[in-house]
């Protein structure tokens, strides 16, 4: 529920899912590697007829031959044996090593996965102490002692492999699984009447087919490992050619042909990289909507000059009687650059004046804009979003101009209150140590005097024994307390704003009438400046004196407080106002 | 938090126990098989009988675990097969190798992947692509090809380092540190690259959470986030992936020992394994299995330690 | 016999319900008297660490009649999800009964819920989670219908999306190309298709925009009109709950404290938890917000200070 920028910035959606595969041969990374690890599926299969040689044919001529003589294009091993056909024929077993490792991995991992996650019970506690047994294994000291019973058998110690790294996909699978059980639709689906088979097949199978795709591609990357590595132990069947005993033999004959070594390191590496990068494309193609997209430089400077040039006829109305004005936003411009790599503009030329002592209210509905408004004056917006043009004006110096006056002004000057406040919190802080590191980081006081000074702001900003509650983590105390906290965090430093965006909106309603008194008592008595940002009418006409009313990225009206309730001009605000009073308790 | 370690080490005990026991079945449980190995196979029936009898494996197989197990105890792991040399004194002398071998790699891993998956997360732009880049190549090469990679240009082509061989710290502690160097790069590279993308991603994770917005709007400098505030809620995945990156090491100690001819556990197993010398086998299972419960076992303790959730409880 | 009774209050004298605080309803007295849903002593405990366990719901009992709306009113923590989802069998049943036209609904086997399925119905509060984004609105529809065996599917769907006013259209796009409210139509229109003698609201409207939150409870009682569907209404919001309820429960704790008409509730509450609730809600009147900030104020103080809930409580 953290309404922050991203989720406001994002609002556009997806373009609809084409298939998979077309995108994957769209993305240059992915269809290289797709078409070459093709290559080495197609030279398994045919290598019988397309090899120069048999696996094991020898030749006097071909022995330690360097590479490209004789018809012996990559060269021959010390037994006359011509690498390249032993390289050819050795790729079958590394397709069939890929078949068998993930024919039982994915079969006993995913299977085991998909009923531990969804029916839980004492299946997946016995899945769990397997899957801790397996993973506590050491795999390759156990491949070599498969050896001593199995003699050379590659399949075998494949499939034991498989059985191996299956917990990796067990892990994966049920984790998805326990996700999925929670949202929301999995639940309609149950209250709809559907069977737990129907369910699974609809939409828990669906939820762990993309994850499962990628890590498939990262274990048969390491599945080619661990075949070239065991095999160049020695622990592979000498009658057969492998990429791993080619390697052997040319690294115990390395002093006689230095350069056999390299086509099956070759071979092998490439190979593992071709599924990495696979892996990557895929995990980019399949789940591309978590990655947020930050421009290039170049983009960067590119979208500003432009911007500029818009704003160059644009002339925004000048800053008011300086005197009493804390802070002046002027013309400002925020812009996010969205999937398609076009760049949206979120706020569109924003004026914005807070008085001394006055509270502002920003109000707008989600998708307005108000929040990046309030981001942008803290000099907080997340990386990847861009202030196309603008001021934000501090005593009339710019701050978006200087990133040192910011970086002076954010916490001394302007401070934060956030509104979520759970994960505003460093989990792994005292309240005290956090109050009192943020505290000292903008004062000159020292430990004692911080502490001094935080418990009895803890104490104004109602906090009941102040002293305990410095020495509790965050997750010891209630969210009501935790704002408290916050704000106690935020006027410490005697800053003379306060940009509070949503602050009461994570909180029970009882709770929020106790913050909003609190803030309003603080604001009085310090004489505090504040930018509100919220959506709640109600919020608005219990503490702000003015408000903007803000509408996709533009203000559309602003008034003192009684105006606008009274005697709203523009219809949005009309239709807000209407739309919020249909709900309220009018009547006492 | 003491009831939850405790419940963790009962734990830790029986996946010892499983581990051996399904071991242990593995490989005791064709007698004949075993003695026909070690008596070579033109041995006569009559003498394969008495070679079973004498090694004790036709007892039952739950007699035959419980008196390993019995002499385990006891420090006695049984003697060779072959040799007949005690599986510990075996042990006493490999043992130190891999695990010099394992912890410098680690300890250098730590240094270094820490180093660049947060440089790579804070820094973003180029340097992270570059860093990128390179962690997928150093995953990509398996350790033992980096190893024969280093032998090829340093010891053959240049003859800079010696190529292969063990120099033990009791002789010469320079000749132990050059002997041990192109093996401690040759793991290096890989999980390096392994761990600083996995440091990366925990690193932006904690970047990306809300307190870190609050903490930079309350004037806090953004070297003092990084390092008080995103280190440390970064360290628990990065404890995770620590414990892997040691699994990880354990295994490619394997192949490494077998390219620089180093003699560590693993190519004692590799060896016994290939000789049918099981007592040999089993004791190097047994080391390892060890070795990876106690890594579990820290790494959860100091998971424990560092998550206030966990430890006020 | 739709007495609301309440048994963890037993002072609380509610009059019998009578048909005039309903909405203009064209139903005859006789059918609207019909109870539904009948809940009785309701107890919900949830297992926690080291055998202790958390009492969620601690013998809650009402009655839903048809055609009507009760609301369930109350902070988080007070177990008002939690009650929805005990009847839709969602969360498990410690103690107590829930009946559905006479039929026990609780602690019943899968195959019978599923029978339960066509008589009541829901709508969550969240419409991202509650709509997978994989499917298309309209394999969304189909899927209680295909679960219920029911043909001629996609006929039906066009009544639905008409219904919640969104196009025909709708059909073929996925459900993550749709606003939240949008989203919550989808929602609605999948809880109607199998024409439901119940659905549960789950604060519904908690995660819209307030000008969409207004539409989709007029949406609400529209169907409520046309179908004469019952809703259980759950929600934080007295305000939201009093425009579209008509009797209201008060949850605290896991209790009971208050129920009641709507009106009477929302405009004159009993229990002092009722009135704590109503006075911390800020109206959108700078005048009115005033005056009720200082009314709070008075009755704060008057409460003297009324036992706080302890730090460490659950937040």
């Amino acid at each position: 529920m953290t309404a922050g920028p991203a989720a406001e910035a994002t609002l556009t959606q997806p373009p609809a899912r084409r298939r998979v595969i077309v995108q994957l041969l769209r993305n240059p990374q992915g269809a290289l590697c797709l078409a070459f690890l093709l290559l080495v599926v197609v030279v398994a299969a045919t290598s019988p007829w397309l090899a120069p040689t048999g696996p094991t044919t020898t030749q006097l001529s071909a022995s330690n031959a360097p590479p490209f003589t004789g018809g012996h294009l990559l060269g021959g091993d010390s037994a006359g044996r011509d690498i390249l056909s032993r390289l050819m024929w050795g790729s079958r077993q590394t397709v069939m090593a890929c078949l068998i490792i993930l024919g039982v991995s994915v079969v006993v991992g995913v299977a085991s996965g998909l009923v531990a996650g969804f029916y839980r019970g004492r299946f997946e506690t016995a899945a769990g102490f397997a899957s801790d047994v397996v993973m506590a294994l050491p795999g390759i000291v156990l491949l070599i002692a498969l050896y001593a019973l199995t003699g050379p058998n590659i399949p075998v110690a494949m499939t034991v492999f498989g059985l191996l790294i299956a917990p990796t996909y067990y892990r994966l699978v049920r984790n998805v699984v326990l996700g999925v059980r929670n949202e929301l639709y999995v639940d309609a689906a149950r209250v709809a009447g559907l069977a737990d088979l129907r369910i699974v097949g609809r939409h828990v199978l669906w939820a762990v087919r993309a994850p499962v795709i990628i890590q498939s591609s990262f274990v048969l990357a390491a599945g080619i490992g661990i075949e070239a590595g065991v095999s160049f132990l020695g622990l592979g069947d000498p009658a057969t050619a492998s990429w791993g005993t080619v390697l052997q033999n040319s690294f115990d004959g390395i002093y006689n042909n230095r350069w056999g070594v390299l086509w099956p390191a070759l071979a092998i590496s490439l190979t593992i990289l071709a599924l990495i990068l696979l892996g990557n494309a895929l995990s980019d193609v399949l789940q591309s909507s978590a990655r947020s997209r930050t421009l290039t430089p170049r983009a960067r400077r590119a979208a500003l000059a432009a911007a500029q040039q818009e704003d160059a006829g644009r002339r925004s109305a000048p800053a008011g009687s300086p005197d009493d004005i804390v802070l002046s936003v002027r013309a400002l411009r925020i812009a996010y650059p969205s999937a398609d790599g076009e760049i949206r503009e979120v706020v569109h030329g924003v004026d914005l004046d807070v008085r001394r002592g006055e509270i502002h209210g920003l109000v707008g509905e989600s998708g307005s804009g108000k929040s990046q408004i309030a981001f942008a004056t803290l000099g907080i917006l997340p990386r990847e979003a861009l202030i196309l043009g603008g001021s934000v004006l501090l005593d009339g110096e710019d701050l978006l101009a200087d990133e040192s006056k910011m970086r002076a002004a954010r916490g001394r000057r302007i401070a934060y209150v956030p509104q979520e406040p759970m994960s505003n919190l460093d989990p792994s802080f005292t309240i005290g140590k956090q109050l009192s590191y943020g505290l000292r980081a903008v004062t000159s006081l020292d430990a004692g005097e911080a502490r001094e000074q935080l418990v009895g702001l803890l104490d104004r900003v109602g906090i009941k024994d102040p002293e305990r509650v410095m020495e509790l983590y965050p997750h010891e105390i209630s969210g009501g307390m935790a704002q408290r906290v916050l704000i106690c965090g935020a006027v410490a430093s005697g800053a003379d704003l306060i940009v509070a965006d949503e602050p009461t909106t994570a909180l029970d309603v009882t709770v929020q009438a106790e913050v909003l008194e609190l803030l309003r008592e603080l604001s009085r008595d310090r004489g505090l400046a504040m930018i509100l940002v919220t959506h709640n009418l109600g919020v608005v006409a219990d503490l702000c004196s003015t408000v903007s009313v803000m509408k996709e990225g533009h203000i559309v009206e602003r008034a003192d407080v009684e105006t606008i309730f009274e005697a709203p001009q523009q219809a949005y605000t009309q239709e807000l106002l209407s739309s919020s009073r249909s709900v309220e308790l009018m009547e006492i | 938090m003491a009831i939850s370690l405790l419940k963790r080490l009962v734990r830790s005990l029986a996946v010892l126990l499983v581990v051996t026991f399904a071991t242990f079945c593995l490989m005791f449980g064709n007698g004949p098989g075993i003695a026909r190995a070690v008596l070579g196979m033109n041995a006569r029936d009559a003498d394969v009988q008495r070679k079973v009898v004498t090694l004790g494996l036709d007892q039952p197989l739950l007699v035959q675990y419980g008196k390993w197990l019995g002499s385990l105890f006891h420090g006695d792991l049984g003697a060779s097969f072959f040799t007949g040399q005690s599986v510990t004194d075996a042990l006493s002398t490999r043992v130190p190798v891999t695990l010099a071998l394992v912890l410098i790699t680690l300890a250098l891993t730590v240094v270094l992947s820490v180093l660049f998956g947060v440089t790579a997360a804070v820094k973003g732009g180029w340097v992270d692509r570059v860093l990128q880049f390179l962690s997928v190549l150093g995953t990509a090469v398996p350790a033992f090809i980096i190893a024969i990679a280093l032998v090829f240009t340093l010891a053959v082509a240049w003859r800079a380092l010696p190529a292969t061989g063990y120099v033990s710290p009791d002789i010469s502690l320079s000749g132990w540190v050059k002997s041990l160097t192109l093996p401690v790069l040759a793991l290096l590279v890989g999980s390096v690259a392994g761990a600083a993308a996995q440091f990366r991603t925990a690193v932006l994770d904690t970047l990306g959470r809300d307190f870190v917005r609050t903490l930079r709007a309350r004037g806090i400098s953004e070297r003092h986030i990084i390092f008080r505030h995103v280190l440390r809620n970064s360290a628990g995945p990065g404890l995770t992936v620590l414990s892997l990156t040691t699994f990880g090491l354990l295994g490619g100690a394997v192949f490494i020992e077998q390219v620089f001819a180093l003699p560590g556990m693993g190519q004692l197993a590799n060896q016994a394994a290939q000789t049918n010398d099981v007592p040999m086998v089993m004791g190097t299972v047994l080391v390892t299995t060890v070795i990876v419960l106690i890594v579990n076992f820290l790494g959860d303790l100091t998971a424990t330690l560092l998550n206030p959730k966990a430890r006020t409880r | 016999m739709t007495q609301p009774t309440n048994a963890t209050r037993p002072t609380d004298k509610n009059p019998p319900r009578t048909t005039s605080t309903r909405p203009a309803h064209p139903a005859s007295a006789a059918d609207s008297q019909q109870e539904l849903l009948r809940v009785r002593d309701l107890v919900v405990r949830f297992p926690g660490r080291r055998g202790r366990s958390t009492t969620v719901i601690d013998g809650v009992t009402f009655d839903l009649a048809a055609r009507e709306t009760l609301s369930l009113v109350g902070e988080s923590g007070s177990g008002k999800t939690t009650i929805g989802r005990a009847i839709l069998g969602l969360a498990p049943v410690t103690e107590g009964t829930i009946t559905f036209c006479g039929e026990t609904i609780s602690n019943i086997s899968r195959a019978a819920r599923r029978r339960v399925a066509r008589d009541v119905q829901v709508v969550f509060q969240d419409p991202y989670s509650s709509l997978n984004p994989a499917m298309t609105v309209g394999d969304i529809l189909v899927e209680p219908l295909a679960a219920a065996g029911v043909e001629g599917g996609r006929a039906r769907i066009r009544e639905l999306l008409d219904a919640v006013g969104l196009p025909a259209d709708a059909a073929t796009r996925y459900s993550r190309e749709f606003s939240g409210g949008q989203r919550q139509r989808v929602a609605i229109a999948r809880a109607l298709a199998l024409d439901p003698a119940v659905i549960v609201c789950d604060e519904p409207t908690s995660a819209l925009d307030v000008t969409t939150q207004a539409r989709v409870l007029r949406l609400l009682k529209d169907i409520q009109q046309s179908t004469g569907v019952a809703y259980l209404f759950i929600s934080h919001d007295l305000g939201v709950v009093n425009s579209i309820s008509d009797r209201i429960a008060v949850l605290h704790r896991g209790r009971i404290v208050e129920v009641g008409d709507a009106h009477q509730v929302s405009t004159a509450p009993r229990h002092d938890y009722t009135r704590r609730l109503q006075m911390a809600a800020p109206v959108a009147d700078p005048k009115k917000q005033r005056e009720r900030r200082e009314l709070r104020a008075a009755l704060l103080s008057a409460a003297e200070e009324e036992a706080d809930a302890p730090p460490m409580a659950q937040h």
